[in-house]
């Protein structure tokens, strides 16, 4: 069978598990270090333990939680304020160099002030997460309403289209991928920040037990947990990725 | 309201084949530039009678495109009047449909719901614009794509589609600007056949703005050529050609004739366009 007629989902699956083998017979050899890079074994072994003493299953619906609470926001403030920023040049004009430059600030060092004003909670993490995913989705969502094509207008217009048919018949559509290239964007600052902050104020769901682990040099615990973060991730996009499919069937 | 194909082909065009449908009198269009303002069309005047198929000819940059988006009603601020049926208008008018020269088509919506577009906006049931829609789909030669995605359908599909979603409103008149320009010379004359077979059927009064001698030709009743920047109106040709016509008129020795008429009349403009932008390369390497 050739190679291109082997479906990418398995395909995907046994380059994963291809690369994993590899990693543990260099391990075994001796070619990597087991005390910073632990067995690929230890690590799927080490799995029904988190479950069972570091309430992983619990962990995982906080983080998911909290990752889809803040992408929800992002995905709700980076479509209304691009919206009224596309409407309104001027304000466009005006605030379009400072989300430029809030989209490459490390929004995450700025947690002590947040942690002042939510305390250390969820609602911390959550604000976190969507402060630093704003700015990317917001410039994309501004791009992609700058970047319809002027035809596509001028069809609307012959047809004597309002402002309000004109902008959700034929501007908000036209928009769509770049508006959820730029979502996809700002969930990954979204999640890095969401995890980093977990792990920094050592509170909520993945990044406090990533935390713990880690100080008690638990390597397999760590890796496997760092697994489940990248399933939050890949559930995440998953979900995007459907709505998107649902909003624009056909991608040119 | 009937938004049938059978009730627009009623439509005793013939009967009053004389009545001026659309009047462009003393038309101009100044744009401001960097380099100061440029003068894209400068007293442009012709009728056009119902049920008539006029194109307009000129060399690149003669103001062709700005007179169909006048004609459009997407630029304001021209000066001089263009009326339908006696009635100045001063923006886009429900009589006229516009087909453009770019790619038109929504990539989002599939064959059919493009085409019942126009139907959506005027609050039409799904059913009934459906309906509506395939006779379009049908009279356009698209059946069996209807549920195709633009993506998936060849350019000349594509702007048939745009054809067909301009047509649907039933337009009194219909405006064209380059339909054909991104496709092939042998696609180019079959759609020129489909276009001919279209406006046999629904007697609709047509503006083809277009550079190809042979387009204007193969499907005009009389053809405008315009001059060089700033585009004024050289010349109205009167193409006697028998109706029905199909793309096997070009062979014709008539055809030939009316061809060269009109390269004789656009050689001149064209060459002053082309020293023109010589010149304007000149300058900029300079």
């Amino acid at each position: 069978m050739r190679l291109y007629l082997v479906p990418p989902a398995l395909f995907g699956t046994g380059c994963v598990l291809g690369f994993l083998g590899l990693v543990e017979w260099l391990l075994r050899i001796g070619v990597l270090n087991q005390f910073v890079i632990p067995f690929p074994s230890s690590v799927l072994l080490s799995f029904p333990r988190l479950f069972a003493e570091e309430q992983l299953l619990h962990r995982l619906l906080l983080t998911g939680m909290e990752a889809l609470i803040a992408s929800l926001l992002v995905i709700s403030f980076a479509i209304g304020i691009g919206m009224f920023l596309h409407r309104y040049r001027i304000a466009r004009l005006a605030t379009e160099p400072w989300i430029a430059a809030a989209a490459a600030a490390p929004i995450v060092l700025a947690y002590p002030l947040f942690l002042v004003i939510f305390g250390r909670s969820s609602a911390t993490i959550i604000a976190i997460g969507f402060v630093a995913g704003l700015a990317p989705a917001l410039l994309k969502t501004l791009e992609g309403f700058q970047g319809v094509r002027k035809t596509l207008l001028d069809v609307g217009h012959s047809y004597n289209l309002t402002r309000s048919q004109l902008f959700w018949k034929i501007q908000f559509p036209a928009a769509i991928p770049t508006i959820f290239t730029g979502i996809r964007l700002g969930l990954i600052f979204t999640l890095i920040n969401l995890i980093g902050v977990e792990f920094l104020i050592n509170f909520g769901g993945l990044g406090q037990l990533i935390n713990d682990l880690a100080e008690r040099y638990d390597l397999p615990g760590v890796f496997a947990t760092i697994v489940f973060v990248v399933l939050v991730s890949v559930f995440l996009f998953s979900a995007l990725e459907l709505v998107e499919r649902w909003l624009r069937p056909a991608q040119r | 309201m009937d938004m049938g194909v059978s009730a627009a082909a009623q439509d005793p065009a013939t009967g009053t084949a004389d009545e001026i449908d659309l009047v462009i009198q003393d038309v101009s269009m100044h744009f401001k530039t960097r380099h100061g303002t440029v003068t894209a069309v400068d007293g442009v005047s012709f009728e056009i009678r119902r049920g008539e198929f006029v194109s307009i000819i000129g060399p690149s940059g003669c103001g062709k495109s700005t007179v169909f988006n006048i004609l459009g009603g997407l630029v304001p601020g021209y000066e001089g009047s263009v009326r339908i049926g006696g009635e100045q208008i001063s923006g886009p008018h429900s009589s006229i449909g516009m087909v453009f020269q770019e790619e038109s088509t929504f990539p989002w919506r599939t064959v059919i719901d493009n085409i019942a577009f126009p139907l959506e906006i005027k609050g039409v049931s799904k059913a009934e614009r459906h309906e509506v829609a395939r006779r379009f789909v049908d009279l356009v030669g698209l059946s069996g794509f209807e549920q195709r995605y633009p993506s998936e359908l060849s350019g000349g599909m594509r702007q048939r589609v745009a054809i067909a979603r301009t047509l649907v409103f039933e337009p009194r008149i219909l405006l064209m600007d380059e339909p054909f320009a991104a496709l092939d010379e042998q696609t180019r004359v079959l759609l020129g056949d489909k276009v001919l077979k279209i406006q046999e059927e629904l007697r609709q009064t047509t503006l083809l703005i277009t550079h190809n001698i042979t387009e204007a030709v193969q499907l005009s009743d009389r053809v405008v050529i315009m001059t060089f920047r700033p585009g004024r109106v050289k010349r109205i040709v009167d193409i006697h050609l028998p109706r029905p016509r199909t793309g096997d008129i070009v062979g014709s020795e008539a055809f030939g004739r009316h061809v060269a008429e009109i390269w004789n009349d656009l050689r001149e403009e064209a060459s002053r366009g082309m020293a023109e932008s010589e010149e304007l390369s000149r300058m900029k390497g300079s």
